[in-house]
């Protein structure tokens, strides 16, 4: 036997209407992730991380996750896609096609045997270990449960995160800032 | 999750009350009992697909569209032909039994709040979904023969599917949040659309305009819902309207005016009220399809529709809502109907007479919803999506063939395209109303409940209806203005005028079918099936709507010699052909002609009252901030590490650069040694060290 | 629903992200792979965190903590490009090599 353990079979898995809706908010995510990477237009690799990034969010929202869900909108998709537009006016770059953007075939051809091999193990490794694992129904996470573990279990962690988002507001902005004249050399 | 929350149809049935006729008019009193025929069943409950199948199809023109055979317009033609096909079959089972169905399923909770996502299923959302289906499927086809040869055709049709994808989300909408969405969607396609040849600045600009007008007008929805769902509760409709009905005091009818107000300011944007019409006529930038679904079937239509998705509040049969904000109501409309049929009149561009005079119809449907007419208003939206669909692909297909915008650069087309021809004036006298075209019907049922109104407390609504009967006249002499300059006379023109191939001409006469006898399932005194077909909503209560028992013979005594008058004085004006433009455009009323040609200012207001006073201040503003506040906590930081880094300097060059150069002798050895592998490629790192990885965890599943 | 088919999602973003992060020239779109990858984990943690039934939920605090170090990370990274781009007039990755041996 190839796994440890049963898995479910496919016709039990697409009797249940909830994995429909997962297959619908999948498919696209994937396939703009592929998009992202595989794109020669600059700007429509970033628009369709954007849709990636969606798809993650809502899965999380399938996952009864909402307040991550709408956390991932709200940073990813409201202000970090704003930063990498940005990054990609800023330096000019060609809109259009630009050949320019990824290495030639002898990267890529090895890049994509090790990402296959990767995902394979990954999912080799995961099948093995919970192919049968059926999550439980459940309630959705509330946020104030949320809240109250992030600032009382968590509050350390959440203090330095904070700080670390203060150094890189003021790293950033000394970095991007155009040093006119006075002691730099 | 999931969780498939196929809500009980309500079905609220007010105490049966016939409303007494009066001068030719039936007043509903909102007590007209209709039992649904249909309320569950597969046909209802798989209507999600009306609103599924055209997003689905955006994804896959997105994907795939550039490899299909025809670039990504069947799929769109195949969705919107769906939705044509099942807007149908639902409006004829509503037509015979009548559906009242609302479905939802939950799709996330945020505290106490479940968020909604729902399809509405009920005569006021049937009748737009059949309106998009249809009027969109023809538009779409087309659309290709239109947009044959552009580079980016497939995006285009991209957008375009997203823009009849989002209408459909807002007709479905059984709440606020999804309504909203819808709203950003269309306005957003909107944008896309109108932008969409962006290699010349000007389209890219009147986008701007569109979104940035729909966005203050957009400000107001977003605050009138919010107000009304906080105080009634909740978000949907259903509620809201139970509210209404029951007449319950509370916070709504403290805040009624408000609302009513703000909801409206967002009806206006969409629906090109005056004065934040003006980004509709600039919205002709984009391609003549685009303008056609724009102006017909999707959009504009919008406002109409939320207007008449929350009438009960409007017409306010308890007297404690939004009652008075009908008045308010009625004199925009009343204005705009008025006021921009003048300005078509002295247009040269032949979309942007269109597009004038869809804000004046527009402006006709709003002031219907004022009066308290709620089945006038949506009929007039009906018939009119289907005649300024076909005349603005009439007009699409004359400029198609002539290469110009410009009426000066056309005349005497009429037997070079006689499809075109033929078709557009079936538009026109739609569109000016006369017996027994669509927009006759459908007019006169809007100035008849006006002058209902008017006798029955309204008091503005009699002066409405003067400016009404005026409209009906410009509209009339506009109208033949166009189709004199176009089709009649010697052809001034450059380019040889052909007609249109048949995937253009035959949408022309699918839509000049409509135009003709879409009135005809509201023939006062013969066939009002339209109007029971409207009553059917959710929930299920009587709408106070009065709409006509019969026709009312003065009005029309009055309205269609008019209308007659403005057609007989355009012609006497426009008729004879001249040799150059500026001779036929003798007739001049001094004062008046340069105000119109000027649009009365009101863009140079916005531009120069508006646009410029603030955004100088406000870039002045940020660079101050960016100067001084932002540079000034930089600078402060800056000399902060800079003062540490002079300690960890001395500390650095003395002690711990003498231990470093004793262990740096044995690690240059090494170092040279391992040197090779250090392309300095990061990228290449990465891939080793993954490849580490890799190897590390198959070894771990194997032993 | 099973877990694996969060996982192999969460895997299938963060083997994506990889090729990207391995194949990208474009400093941008290389900071965009990496967001895949993070992507991929959140998924994972967020799976987790709902098939374990975790009390405290740790699965999706972390997936918050991984959001807001992403959102310094994209900061700082922009920032680093801007200069890059400042001093060298390019964005390609390829002519960083300053650490080559």
């Amino acid at each position: 036997m190839l796994f440890a353990v049963d898995i479910v079979s496919f016709a039990d898995w697409f009797k249940e209407a909830a994995n429909w809706a997962f297959l619908i908010i999948a498919v696209p995510t994937l396939l703009s992730a592929w998009r992202t990477v595989s794109s020669s237009n600059i700007v429509r690799a970033v628009l369709y991380l954007v849709v990636s990034l969606a798809g993650t969010a809502a899965l999380f929202l399938m996952l009864g996750a909402a307040f991550v869900g709408w956390t991932v909108v709200l940073v990813y998709i409201g202000a970090v896609i704003i930063l990498f537009l940005i990054g990609i006016m800023i330096t000019r770059a060609p809109l259009g096609m630009e050949s320019d953007l990824s290495h030639g075939r002898d990267v890529k051809t090895p890049a994509a045997l090790l990402a296959v091999v990767l995902f394979a193990v990954i999912t080799w490794a995961v099948v093995d270990a919970f192919g049968a694992s059926m999550i439980l129904p459940f309630e959705p996470t509330s946020t104030s449960d949320l809240a109250n573990i992030l600032f009382d279990r968590f509050v350390i962690p959440f203090e330095i995160v904070s700080f670390v988002l203060l150094a890189a507001l003021i790293g950033s902005i000394t970095l991007a800032r155009k040093d006119d004249g006075g002691e730099s050399e | 999750m999931y969780r498939l929350l196929t809500l009980a149809s309500q079905v609220v049935l007010a105490a049966g009350e016939e409303g007494a006729a009066e001068g030719g008019h039936e007043a509903e009193g909102g007590h007209e009992a209709i039992v649904p025929g249909i309320t569950d069943g597969p046909l209802v409950e798989w209507a999600w697909l009306i609103v599924v199948v055209p997003i689905i199809a955006v994804f896959i023109i997105l994907f795939w569209g550039k490899k299909l055979p025809f670039k990504g317009w069947e799929v769109a033609e195949g969705a919107l032909g769906f939705v044509a096909l099942y807007g149908t079959v639902l409006m004829y089972f509503n037509a015979t039994q009548g559906i009242v169905y609302e479905g939802a399923i939950e799709i996330a909770r945020i505290g106490d709040y479940h968020l909604e996502w729902g399809w509405m299923v009920d005569g006021l959302s049937i009748m737009m979904y059949f309106l998009v289906g249809v009027v969109g499927l023809l538009v779409f086809t087309y659309a290709k023969g239109y947009m044959k040869g552009d580079v980016r055709f497939t995006w285009f049709f991209v957008s375009f599917s997203l823009f009849a994808g989002g209408m459909l989300v807002l007709v479905a909408a059984p709440n606020l949040i999804q309504l909203i969405v819808g709203w950003e969607l269309v306005g957003v396609s909107s944008y896309l659309l109108i932008a969409h040849y962006w290699e010349d600045f000007a389209n890219v600009d009147a986008g701007n305009k569109a979104f940035m007008v729909n966005k203050v007008a957009d400000a107001g929805l977003f605050l009138g819902a919010i107000i009304m769902a906080v105080s009634v509760g909740s978000f949907n409709f259903a509620d809201i309207i139970d509210v209404v009905v029951h007449g319950e005091e509370g916070m709504l009818s403290q805040y009624a005016f408000w609302t009513g107000l703000l909801i409206f300011i967002g009806a206006m944007g969409k629906s090109a009220q005056f004065p934040l019409h003006v980004w509709l006529p600039d919205a002709m930038a984009g391609p003549t399809p685009v303008s056609a679904l724009m102006h017909a079937a999707t959009m504009v239509t919008a406002g109409v529709y939320l207007l008449g998705r929350l009438f009960p509040f409007y017409i306010d049969e308890a007297g404690i809502f939004g009652g008075d904000v009908r008045d308010i109501i009625i004199v925009i409309g009343g204005l705009t109907l008025f006021l921009t049929g003048f300005i078509a009149i002295v247009q040269d561009d032949i979309k942007k007479v269109l597009a004038y005079s869809t804000v004046s119809q527009l402006g006709y449907m709003v002031a219907a919803m004022g009066a308290g007419a709620y089945t006038a208003g949506l009929f007039h939206l009906f018939t009119h999506a289907f005649f300024k669909a076909l005349l603005f692909l009439a007009a699409g297909s004359v400029i198609h063939a002539v290469h110009s915008n410009n009426m000066s650069d056309m005349g005497g087309l009429r037997k070079k395209m006689p499809i075109t021809f033929w078709t557009f004036i079936a538009g026109t006298l739609a569109l000016i109303g006369i017996f027994p075209f669509a927009g006759f019907f459908s007019k006169d049922e809007i100035l008849a409940s006006m002058k209902y109104s008017g006798q029955h407390g309204q008091d503005v609504a009699n002066f409405i209806l003067i400016l009404g009967i005026a409209g009906a006249f410009i509209t009339a002499f506009y109208m033949t203005r166009a189709v004199a300059l176009t089709f009649f006379g010697e052809y001034k023109g450059h380019a040889t005028p052909h007609e249109s191939p048949k995937m253009m001409a035959y949408p022309l006469i699918g839509l000049g079918f409509f135009a003709v006898t879409a009135g005809w399932i509201n023939f006062p005194g013969v066939y009002t099936g339209f109007t029971t077909w409207l009553a059917t909503r959710v929930p299920l209560t009587g709408m106070g709507d009065h709409h006509a028992d019969g026709l009312d013979w003065a009005l029309v005594l009055i309205v269609t010699p008019t209308v007659l008058a403005g057609v007989a004085i355009g012609w006497w004006l426009y008729g004879k052909d001249k040799a150059t433009q500026a001779e036929r455009d003798t007739f001049r009323i001094p004062v008046l002609w340069p105000l119109f040609e000027n649009l009365y200012y009101i863009d140079d207001f916005y531009m120069n009252g508006i646009v410029r006073p603030t955004m100088g201040p406000i870039a002045r503003i940020v660079l101050w901030w960016d100067m001084n506040v932002i540079d000034g906590i930089v600078n402060v930081v800056g000399a902060g590490s800079l003062g540490v880094a002079k300690v960890v300097r001395t500390v650095d060059s003395n002690v711990v650069d003498g231990l470093y150069n004793e262990i740096g002798a044995g690690v240059d050895g090494l170092g040279s040694s391992l040197r090779r592998s250090f392309t300095g490629r990061i990228q290449q790192y990465a891939a080793f060290s993954f490849i580490g990885v890799v190897v590390i965890a198959v070894l771990f599943i194997i032993l | 629903m099973t877990i694996v088919q969060f996982l192999i999602v969460g895997a299938a973003l963060f083997s994506m992200g990889l090729y990207g992060v391995i194949t990208r020239k474009n400093a941008v779109l290389l900071l965009a792979s990496v967001e895949l990858m993070l992507a991929g984990v959140n998924v994972n943690m967020v799976a987790f965190d709902v098939y374990l039934t975790d009390q405290l939920h740790s699965g999706q605090i972390f997936t918050l903590f991984i959001i807001a170090i992403a959102a310094a990370e994209v900061g700082i990274g922009i920032a680093i490009i801007l200069m890059i781009f400042r001093n060298r007039q390019s964005a390609d990755v390829d002519e960083l090599n300053l650490m080559k041996g």
